[in-house]
């Protein structure tokens, strides 16, 4: 058996990208292995039953009850929001244009962009906006700025699913008499209704986790927020203000409360995951 | 009769709502970009562009924007990222779409889109239980250097996490892009499959590869909290990679809520976010152009 350069090459390649591919994986349990280590000792009922009491920010009792439920407002209504904007425009560029003709494709290139753009400029300029047309930091204005944020998300993400139903499906339907809209709304978000529901919530993880854009826009509090145009306190903020306590016992709740947002996450991803494996093996059968 | 007049009048209304909410969400790049301007007009008028752009001194009390420091903390931490998370992404990439066996991508697929669904604040965190102590007391003391932890570099690890994901998951649609054919054909010319990876694979995925790396170095701008809470946000040109900085995220979230006080300062943030806007939009739209023209190509 002959040594040439080029197999022993090979060999290192692969140890390399076996390597890189463990290291990739190592850094996600080290993620999760971490917020658990440090947050698990300090979860308790307490934290997420309570809101904070007198003396929260120095150690005392209380939890963060305010900051999951604000949480949990803002991404319902947001999610809303962007389901109602969402939903139409991804069966406009499929059914209603052709599938792949120019203009759709220019929608699908300029979500993209929007996509990409950094959250933090979406708090920036909403809240100049609020400011301008007299606006305080609110609930409301956290759920519309996180539901123009998460738009883009969901368009493309209903797109994906959109897209791979059978023109002959479509077709079909058309050819029964049945209108566009009938067709759209009855035969094609039925069969997408899986990826839907995905689209659905991904885009209320995303919406869930994200902080740079409600930072000035919901303000913060330690109640639950009673109305629209009451401040609320949400998950990610929480855990930075705990975060950079300099006493280790807030410190401790902040890592209880990444726990807590890494649980409702994940949460979320299973239910994702398991549906679109029911949603495949449908399709396949 | 009535009933399908209704039917048809429906078709159209719905049409119609259709129409401007698709336009109104495209018009939203505009909008952002009109508004930005129209928000940092009043500092462009006093200051010159340049001297905003170039400049080293940051005091607003005394109406000095000079967001250098700012702007190079950006670059910086970015291409420390960029340069940790290629190599990383690239190898596993490969490996996953050339190498791997179907049941480990099964299992290895599913673990990257927890990562990406994983919020920016639990990768600070993460940061400072894990990544800030191990600078401190490993890599600086190594160096021979006193550090807090909180530096370029951890925010450079972090973000480099951040961008695996992202990365990772374009350049698999990427290589599978390349057309099965060219594969085979250098493989029955008696190349290995390195060789095929090497000679075949990278070249023909070349612009794709490119184009992955302008997204994620878009993300990787435009990511605010997980940066912000690992750099140690100090108003100072960092002279080493183990020195604190502050990017222009970071700058905008630690400052917007005080601006209040000081004439032109909210107009000096938001030609910080007007910027970002830019640097972001341009890596964005280079990366679409040239995936959209693969992705073409193989149809």
């Amino acid at each position: 058996m002959k040594f040439k350069a080029k197999f022993i090459e090979e060999r290192i390649f692969k140890i390399l990208m076996i390597t890189s591919t463990s290291i990739i994986l190592l850094s996600l349990g080290a993620i999760l292995g971490s917020i658990l280590y440090k947050g698990l000792p300090s979860l308790s009922w307490e934290m997420i039953s309570q809101t904070p009491k007198g003396g929260f920010y120095l150690g005392k009792s209380g939890g963060i009850l305010n900051a999951i439920l604000g949480s949990f407002y803002i991404a319902f209504g947001a999610t809303a929001i962007a389901l109602l904007v969402s939903l139409p425009v991804a069966l406009y560029i499929n059914i209603y244009r052709k599938k792949f003709s120019k203009y759709s494709n220019l929608v699908r290139l300029c979500l993209d962009v929007l996509w990409g753009v950094p959250s933090i400029v979406y708090g920036a300029l909403g809240f100049s906006v609020m400011l301008y047309i007299g606006l305080k930091t609110s609930l409301l204005a956290g759920i519309i700025i996180v539901g123009i944020l998460i738009i883009p998300v969901m368009i493309r993400a209903m797109d994906e699913v959109i897209k791979t139903i059978p023109k002959g499906l479509v077709e079909a339907s058309l050819a029964l008499g049945s209108t566009k809209t009938e067709t759209a709304f009855k035969i094609v978000v039925k069969q997408a209704l899986p990826g839907i529901i995905t689209a659905i919530l991904l885009s209320f993880g995303r919406a869930i986790g994200d902080a740079a854009s409600v930072m000035y826009t919901t303000g913060f509090t330690d109640n639950i927020p009673k109305s629209l145009l009451s401040q609320a306190a949400t998950l990610p903020l929480a855990i930075m203000n705990l975060v950079s306590s300099p006493i280790v016992e807030v410190q401790n709740k902040a890592y209880a409360s990444a726990l807590i947002l890494t649980f409702i996450i994940l949460f979320l991803s299973i239910i994702s995951r398991l549906l679109s494996i029911k949603y495949t093996k449908n399709k396949s059968h | 009769m009535s009933f399908l007049k209704y039917r048809l009048r429906m078709d159209k209304n719905v049409h119609l709502i259709m129409k401007i909410l698709t336009v109104f969400s495209i018009v939203t790049i505009l909008a952002i970009l009109l508004g930005l301007l129209y928000k940092a007009y009043p500092i462009l008028k006093t200051h010159s562009l340049t001297n905003l752009l170039l400049s080293k001194d940051w005091f607003p009390q005394k109406e000095l924007f000079g967001l250098f420091p700012f702007i190079s903390s950006t670059f910086q931490v970015t291409g420390l990222a960029m340069f940790i998370a290629v190599p990383f992404c690239l190898l596993a990439s490969i490996y996953l779409s050339e190498y791997a066996s179907k049941s480990i991508t099964r299992l290895v697929l599913p673990l990257i889109d927890i990562l990406a669904g994983i919020p920016s604040v639990i990768f600070g965190i993460w940061g400072i239980i894990l990544i800030v102590p191990f600078i401190r007391d490993y890599v600086a003391p190594f160096f021979g250097k006193v550090s807090s932890g909180y530096s370029i570099l951890t925010g450079g690890i972090v973000l480099a996490v951040m961008l695996i994901p992202v990365m990772v998951n374009i350049l698999l649609e990427v290589f599978n892009t390349v057309s099965r054919g060219y594969k085979e054909a250098s493989l029955a010319l008696g190349a290995t499959k390195w060789q095929c990876i090497k000679h075949v694979l990278l070249i023909k995925s070349a612009p794709g590869i490119i184009s992955a790396i302008a997204l994620s170095l878009s993300r990787a701008f435009g990511e605010t909290l997980a940066v912000l809470m690992v750099v140690g946000n100090v108003t100072k040109s960092p002279k080493s990679i183990l020195d604190p900085a502050q990017p222009l995220p970071a700058l905008i979230a630690n400052n917007y809520g005080e601006m209040m006080s000081v004439d032109l300062y909210d107009s000096a943030l938001l030609l910080a976010s007007l910027v970002l806007f830019i640097i972001v939009l341009f890596f964005n739209i280079i990366a679409r152009v040239i995936l959209r023209r693969l992705e073409k190509n193989n149809h």
